[in-house]
């Protein structure tokens, strides 16, 4: 990857509805080579998609949220990735990370109830042929997210004028 | 009663009007402050609470902790190429302000001049007087890209001349000096046998590739050098209130006497964490000034494009986090513009004549600022010009 799709996607990460433009004037950059530089990254799925952080506390919806570590037999000649993927493609599923330590897979699950999601992984996740075990954390309470912290936002400290 | 003549002699600062204004108006957007909008690295308030909570609260020595001035001496030879001896030739203050404060009062004589640029930081020229010394402001202007030229230098010079005061890059033009320029005003200094004051505040804030040099580092400035620095632009320190000065012995006692009398140390809180962003800095090439260094950057080139898209016409800068745009053209004195836009359009700017007569015409515009203010920042003053 080149600086200016690296110096880009700097951006966008901060803010990804930065105007074309905008990212353009700040890079030293030629607006032409920003939109084709963003377009390359969407093209090849290096941006997968632009969505906001959301703090669902603050919202009407409720659902639950689970961490389960899953312990599976890797497959020969595909290793973690086939049997990742056969998990990644449920809907409920929304991250799957390879881990170090005891277990295998990091699966981070979202159910609109308990019930819902107590079944995704009784008749789901645990009987798939690859799984020999899994354990299950709730999540509680999000307090940071994509580098966010939740909460209200600090008010800039600084004197308004100063030297 | 008569009080102290020389403080009398001193106009109250020039920014104080407006601070008293902008309290009294909602929505307020400040393109005024002076200071990072970042808050101080997590690592290195961790590393202060952990001080703390080991009861770590009493004085230090009065110049500070040694392994704090070991770190300052380690970073200045790494990073500019100078030596100073962390047991005789560091001082820590309390800011760099402490440490211009006590340099002229330790090396100044009555009737002393020392030559400043103008613009240039507000304290500079009250610091000198308050010292008892008379401050010759050489005028800097775009043209001559805010720098002090040779020519102006050498012939600001008088018997009474004692030392230069130089600070690149520059509060309040972000103007920086190329390593030619400085050797010239280095010649000229030493030819004259005169003192060199650097304050090399943002010396870490340059962009666009540039290397802003110490005065210290060039070849034979050292012994006619005084370096002042500080933790509060790099480091996102400015409360903290940690700075340091270094210099050879003979020029650094009567500062440290000074400071030992009226300060006796910086806070030792303040010294650890001082400590902690230099460790940290030695071990991961100053990832915090880097990463600090590129969102400046990205918001000064984003200024620069909105001010000259609106018409003000303005001069390039490399370093610090400034803009000092002309405001010449819309026939208002800077006074007037920064009162009427922040009455009008609640948007605060500082006057460039806060920074000196020849900051006539400007006003000063900080990119520290949040993008989403900075955007709100320059659309009302379009509204502002485009009504005038």
């Amino acid at each position: 990857m080149n600086d200016l799709k690296q110096h880009v996607l700097e951006l966008l990460c901060q803010d990804c509805r930065m105007p074309v433009d905008q990212i353009a004037v700040m890079l030293g950059a030629n607006p032409t080579d920003v939109s084709a530089a963003i377009k390359q990254m969407e093209d090849d799925r290096v941006i997968v998609q632009y969505r906001p952080v959301v703090d669902w506390n603050q919202t009407e919806r409720t659902f639950v949220e689970a961490m389960i570590s899953v312990k599976v037999t890797p497959q020969r000649d595909q290793g973690f990735d086939a049997v990742a993927k056969r998990i990644g493609g449920f809907e409920e599923v929304r991250s799957v990370f390879l881990m170090s330590g005891a277990y295998d897979l990091l699966v981070l699950l979202e159910a609109p109830t308990l019930k819902e999601l107590a079944y995704f992984v009784s008749e789901k996740l645990s009987t798939l042929d690859t799984v020999t075990g899994t354990s299950t954390s709730f999540v509680l309470k999000r307090y940071k997210e994509d580098g966010v912290m939740f909460g209200e936002k600090k008010e800039d400290q600084r004197l308004v004028i100063s030297p | 009663m008569a009080f102290n003549p020389l403080v009398e002699s001193v106009p109250p600062s020039g920014i104080r009007k407006f601070f008293d204004i902008a309290g009294s108006i909602a929505n307020v957007i400040s393109l005024g402050i002076g200071e990072p909008d970042f808050v101080t690295p997590y690592h290195i308030r961790s590393a202060v609470m952990d001080s703390l909570m080991d009861g770590e609260t009493q004085y230090t020595a009065n110049y500070g902790l040694i392994e704090l001035r070991r770190e300052i001496a380690g970073y200045l030879s790494s990073r500019f190429h100078v030596t100073y001896d962390p047991e005789s030739e560091v001082l820590v203050t309390v800011g760099a302000s402490e440490a211009i404060d006590m340099v002229m009062r330790g090396l100044l004589a009555p009737g002393d001049e020392v030559i400043l640029p103008d613009p240039g930081y507000v304290s500079y020229q009250p610091c000198v007087i308050f010292a008892g010394g008379t401050p010759v402001a050489v005028p800097t202007s775009p043209e001559n890209g805010f720098v002090i030229t040779p020519e102006a230098l050498e012939s600001a010079i008088t018997p009474r001349t004692k030392a230069v005061f130089l600070a690149y890059p520059c509060n309040p033009t972000g103007a920086v000096m190329p390593l030619e320029q400085m050797q010239k005003i280095a010649e000229i200094v030493t030819k004259h046998d005169l003192l060199l004051i650097c304050d090399d505040i943002y010396i870490e804030l340059v962009y666009d590739g540039f290397r802003q040099e110490s005065f210290a580092s060039l070849p034979g400035m050292k012994e006619r050098t005084i370096l002042i620095n500080g933790f509060s632009k790099s480091f996102a320190m400015t409360g903290f209130r940690v700075g340091y000065i270094c210099a050879p012995d003979k020029l650094l006692k009567n500062p440290a006497k000074i400071h030992q009398y009226a300060i006796m140390c910086a806070s030792r809180a303040s010294q650890v964490a001082a400590i902690q962003a230099l460790k940290q800095g030695r071990q991961d090439n100053y990832h915090d000034i880097q990463v600090m260094r590129d969102s400046y950057d990205r918001r000064r080139r984003l200024m620069y494009n909105a001010l000259t898209d609106m018409g003000l016409a303005c001069y390039e800068p490399r370093g610090a986090f400034y803009l000092f745009p002309s405001i010449a053209g819309t026939g208002m004195d800077s006074d007037t513009f920064c009162e009427r836009l922040l009455k009008e359009q609640a948007v605060v700017c500082i006057p460039g004549t806060a920074f000196g007569a020849c900051g006539e015409g400007f006003i000063r515009c900080c990119y520290a600022t949040d993008i989403d203010k900075m955007g709100e920042a320059f659309q009302r003053m379009r509204v502002f010009l485009s009504r005038d």
